[in-house]
């Protein structure tokens, strides 16, 4: 089956765009990594403070980190008109919405992902429990990711609509932070990880649709 | 029956008796049960002794506050499908109004909670946290309108995020109720009746029916100034036309 070439459009430019102008795509990296750096330098360098809230660091980073690109993911294509021409296609365009996401979560978000076991070794996380975590992390990154581009496609208009972004997506988090949080755990429990990946789901179900109905009322 | 409600001529006809009785009908229910909840029942040694006077507040001002997300909802969804512009004048003026509710519910809470808890704040408290998040969603509401440069704009997107928020109310419910609970458990409306005496149950109902319908009435008022808005902008804009 031939992908349509919107998708392949999207994902080409979602792609390209994480490494044009300044390396987008090490931006988030750096504000993780820098974000979660932060935390012993304020709590305090107490080896079991520090492994008590490990998995909770890490959760807040990545949400913030989540949010740290969303302000241009649907904005360059509104001001070079892409989206008007996707907005034309016979290519549905929640399923554009849903691929260009998805493609920017794969070159910002799973980095991200792959990051965690070393910043969680800094932070005193017992080290067996980090690589099974990252399957958590990766399940909470990408629902960050869907509901970061709902607000992303709601403010593609806005101008500076980054903090705005950051107030719309943050209370759609909270079911992700909260089974993520558990999830994550050293030794945390199978359900919750089942209730990590349900919302997760839940998101992919309705995310791309939200998106795609804000996106037409960018173009209007 | 909704296309009665949505011709903006009929509307101002009736709201410009109803929003002024009801107005009048809501402060009077609520003075009613302030008066009752201050002075004259007794008050519950179990519950914290005076301070569980907040109730005649806090309580009608929860139920407010999530009401007021679920019409707001309401009106978005009916905005959105039918394009009826009084629905977004609706979901214009109710949001600052639930999110003054939510506000108001949080305050309350807090200082009932301080003596009988010994804490203002806790967070391992599912409703607590639903209040708190659906506060955040008001104010998120509030500041994409704002952020739009035309009102068609507004309207859309309000309606967008309002929808979304609605349909992620259950699930954050549910997430956040897998938090232990310190918070007493619901005492009014239970399947086998009420567990409160009657003594506090009327005044509290009577003043979450003021509550009501003095709601109702600022959200017509300020639904009155939005139509007057328009018709002052379009005069505005025939002026500048010169015509």
């Amino acid at each position: 089956m031939n992908t349509p070439a919107p998708l392949r459009a999207a994902f080409r430019q979602a792609i390209t765009e994480a490494w044009a102008s300044g390396a987008g795509a090490l931006l988030p990296i750096g504000f993780f990594a820098g974000a979660a750096m932060l935390v012993p330098f304020t709590v305090g360098t107490d080896a079991a403070q520090l492994a008590a809230i490990g998995t909770g660091v890490l959760w807040v980073a990545l949400a913030l980190a989540s949010l740290v690109s969303m302000e241009r993911l649907f904005q360059a294509d509104l001001e070079d008109g892409t989206l008007d021409l996707w907005a034309q296609e016979e290519t549905p365009l929640f399923l554009v919405a849903a691929t260009k996401i998805l493609a920017h979560w794969l070159v910002s978000g799973l980095p991200l992902v792959l990051l965690t076991p070393l910043i969680g070794l800094t932070l005193q996380l017992p080290a067996d429990a980090l690589l099974p975590a990252m399957l958590a992390y990766g399940l909470g990154g990408l629902a960050f990711f869907l509901w970061g581009g709902v607000a992303g496609a709601l403010a593609a208009s806005v101008p500076r609509g980054g903090l705005l972004i950051a107030l719309l997506a943050l209370p759609l988090f909270i079911p992700t932070a909260i089974f993520g949080g558990l999830a994550a755990q050293p030794d945390g429990e199978t359900s919750n990880l089942l209730f990590l990946a349900a919302s997760t789901l839940f998101a992919l179900g309705v995310a791309p649709f939200a998106a795609s109905a804000a996106l037409r009322l960018a173009v209007d | 029956m909704i296309s009665i409600f949505a011709n903006p001529h009929r509307f101002m006809a009736l709201s410009r008796w109803l929003a002024p009785v009801c107005l009048i009908a809501g402060v009077a229910l609520i003075a009613w049960s302030v008066w009752q909840g201050l002075w004259v029942v007794p008050k519950d040694d179990y519950q914290g002794g005076d301070i569980m006077r907040a109730m005649f507040i806090h309580v009608p001002s929860a139920w407010l506050a999530m009401g007021s997300y679920l019409g707001l909802a309401l009106a978005s969804f009916v905005w959105f499908i039918w394009r009826h512009e009084l629905a977004d004048m609706a979901a214009k003026s109710i949001a600052p109004l639930g999110a003054g509710y939510t506000a108001m519910c949080l305050a309350t809470g807090s200082i009932w909670g301080k003596p009988t808890w010994g804490t203002w704040w806790l967070w391992d408290d599912a409703r607590m946290m639903s209040v708190l998040v659906m506060f955040f969603l008001f104010l998120g509401y509030m500041a994409l309108r704002a952020a739009m440069d035309t009102r068609q704009k507004a309207a859309k997107a309000g309606a967008i995020l309002a929808m979304v928020g609605a349909v992620n109310v259950p699930l954050i419910k549910f997430s956040v109720d897998i938090w232990a609970s310190l918070h007493q458990g619901a005492s009014v409306i239970r399947m086998d009746g009420p567990a409160m005496p009657a003594v506090y149950l009327t005044p509290l109902l009577i003043g979450a029916l003021g509550h009501m319908i003095f709601f109702a009435a600022l959200t017509l008022t300020l639904m009155r100034a939005e139509v007057w808005q328009r018709r002052a902008d379009v005069i505005l804009a025939r002026k500048l036309a010169g015509g």
